[in-house]
């Protein structure tokens, strides 16, 4: 970390008519840091993360992310984000190389960039005999290890990750989060959200929300002192059980 | 430019491998000219007929010969008394009778008039006005026929089937036809191709990329534009060399209004799409809001002018209805641009639009 700011929210807010699904938040998040986002289901995390990436208009509040106002440089802001969604990303009847090439070619790599990077990725994952399988009948952690790989291609300065490891075994989310350590080490940032606990603990810092509102926001080893828990599980039942909102 | 080429080869893959999509692309176009070629028609071919000639003289001989000859009909019972005529229709075997009366020959020498009763079996009307109307012509052909040789005296009238003289059905439909599959195919399957990114996620993921919203859409109407394109083609080979429809007119004009429908069918399939979110509202609404209006409006199926007042209004705004306008007067009568700019001008103007409007509608945020 080196201390440079490279998301800052100031009273970020989002009204859907008379509800308010994210009440003025604001944090700042690090270059290269690894920065959880957690909440319970209808907490307005996704909702957050969508205003950051400028699939979403904020209501009020301004941000900044990459050094780009929100409100003015969303097209340079595209340029150095990734995204996963909650939602798988890649095109199911698409080969793995065919998705590879798309998402290459829409963020405008060369072609000669496209290869090299498709043949480093096959080899990094071990999928070079599946370089022609059509993505459809790729195993779902697999599809998710990829589908980060292809956020990463152009090298963005932050990536956002929706729920990346929602449904996927043990062993290979912690093949994914080894992959997210790598790209926290060479300088990418990190925005990942999360319902795993034991995720939570690999963050470098952790913001919790409840009903729209940040209401902690530290290391995850403070904030299990602040709240005299042993676990982040606990920390975050504790303030998860303050939320009037019905979950959603 | 580069990004838009690799979005258009990526739409390419989706409808490629799509073996479904690919057989109803492909598929309806023929499959709908062989049924409306053939099987929908008004046609008529040698429907069977009872005659009572109760004269038995020269002329009434003359006429049955004729009708008998024709491919329309086939003179399959000889009747003597008048309840034979009532069974024959009750036992279905007959479509039509034709009746001479004893004092045929008579009447028309000394009273320059006859009169010869066609009696039809009009529980299907459509075929009964077919039949009267085939078996008049008939009649008034053998009149002129016969009238050169000895002075028959009658009233002559003169009918001439102009474009169509064989009335056919071809005619019709084939520019109908063209209009139905190219909205269906442009606008429900760009629609639905759409709102499939929208369901599945991966519009999310290409509205957080720099890529343009404006060219994610153009890219996602490349493939279907030209299949559209091997669509027009295909229609047009088959109604000339299957149907024995000629096009009368300038091809290159047929084609170019053809492109201009497509366009339109476009715009309106991206106006679904910026209005719907899930795949069966997209197809819902192409079926609904398009394809019907198309078939019941356009003026293909039913005549505009038969139609009630608020109907032939409503009528106005089916883009179809212009194109039919056009596709016929073109391909049918061989009229030039000079007689079709008006209808030409008016599908431009929808089609600009729907375009602009659902460009606008078009949503480059999620909400």
């Amino acid at each position: 970390m080196t201390g440079e700011i490279v998301i800052s929210a100031r009273d970020l807010t989002k009204r859907f008519g008379d509800f308010t699904a994210v009440k003025a938040i604001t944090f700042d998040v690090m270059r290269g840091e690894i920065f959880g986002f957690l909440g319970a289901n209808g907490a307005g995390k996704t909702t957050a993360m969508r205003m950051l990436c400028g699939l979403s208009l904020p209501t009020s509040g301004t941000a900044q992310i990459a050094g780009f106002d929100l409100a003015t440089g969303s097209e340079r802001i595209k340029q150095n984000i990734g995204y996963m969604s909650q939602k798988f990303s890649l095109y199911d009847d698409l080969t793995i190389t065919e998705n590879i090439r798309f998402y290459g070619g829409i963020y405008g790599l060369t072609d000669k960039e496209i290869k090299d990077k498709t043949r480093q990725m096959l080899g990094t994952l071990h999928l070079e005999d599946q370089a022609k399988t059509i993505t459809k009948a790729l195993p779902l952690g697999w599809k998710q290890k990829v589908a980060f790989s292809v956020a990463m291609l152009h090298q963005p300065r932050i990536v956002f990750l929706d729920e990346p490891t929602g449904g996927v075994d043990p062993v290979t989310r912690r093949e994914f989060w080894t992959m997210i350590y790598e790209a926290a080490n060479s300088g990418t940032t990190v925005f990942v959200t999360t319902h795993y606990m034991d995720e939570a603990e690999y963050c470098d810092r952790v913001s919790i929300m409840v009903d729209g509102s940040i209401e902690a926001l530290d290391t995850p080893l403070k904030l299990k002192e602040q709240f005299e828990s042993s676990s982040m599980e606990n920390v975050f039942i504790q303030l998860a059980r303050k939320a009037t909102r019905s979950n959603a | 430019m580069k990004q838009f080429l690799f979005f258009v080869q990526k739409e390419f893959y989706h409808v490629w491998r799509d073996k479904r999509t690919m057989f109803i692309l492909f598929g309806m176009p023929v499959v709908q000219i062989l049924i409306f070629g053939f099987a929908l028609t008004n046609e008529v071919k040698n429907a069977r007929i009872a005659v009572w000639d109760q004269a038995n003289d020269k002329i009434s001989r003359g006429i049955i010969d004729q009708i008998g000859g024709s491919r329309y009909f086939n003179i399959g019972m000889n009747l003597n008394r008048e309840d034979e005529l009532e069974q024959a229709f009750q036992s279905g075997k007959v479509k039509m009778a034709i009746v001479f009366p004893s004092d045929f020959e008579s009447a028309l020498i000394h009273n320059n008039q006859a009169t010869i009763q066609l009696i039809a079996d009009a529980t299907d009307p459509n075929v009964a006005t077919t039949l009267a109307n085939y078996a008049t012509a008939i009649i008034m052909d053998y009149q002129t026929s016969r009238g050169r040789i000895q002075q028959i005296p009658a009233i002559k009238t003169e009918v001439r089937m102009l474009y169509n003289p064989q009335l056919k059905g071809s005619y019709s439909f084939v520019p109908g036809v063209m209009a139905l599959v190219l909205m269906l195919v442009c606008a429900m399957m760009t629609s639905i191709s759409i709102v499939r990114e929208k369901e599945m996620g991966t519009m999310e993921v290409i509205l957080v990329s720099p890529i343009v919203p404006i060219r994610v859409v153009i890219a996602k109407m490349v493939p279907y534009f030209l299949l559209s394109a091997i669509n027009i083609c295909s229609i047009l080979l088959m109604s000339v060399f299957v149907l024995d429809v000629p096009i009368q007119g300038n091809l290159l004009l047929v084609v170019s209004e053809c492109l201009l429908f497509t366009i339109t069918a476009l715009a309106f399939g991206l106006l679904i799409s910026s209005l719907t979110n899930s795949q069966q509202v997209a197809m819902l609404i192409s079926l609904m809001g398009l394809f019907l209006p198309t078939m019941l409006l356009s003026g293909f199926m039913f005549p505009v002018e038969n139609m009630p007042v608020p109907l032939q209004v409503i009528s106005n705004v089916v883009p179809a209805k212009w194109f039919y306008i056009i596709s016929r007067s073109v391909m049918i009568k061989g009229l030039s641009f000079d007689y079709v700019w008006k209808e030409t001008l008016i599908l431009a103007g929808m089609t600009l639009f729907f375009m602009l409007l659902s460009v606008k509608k078009f949503k480059t945020r999620l909400e």
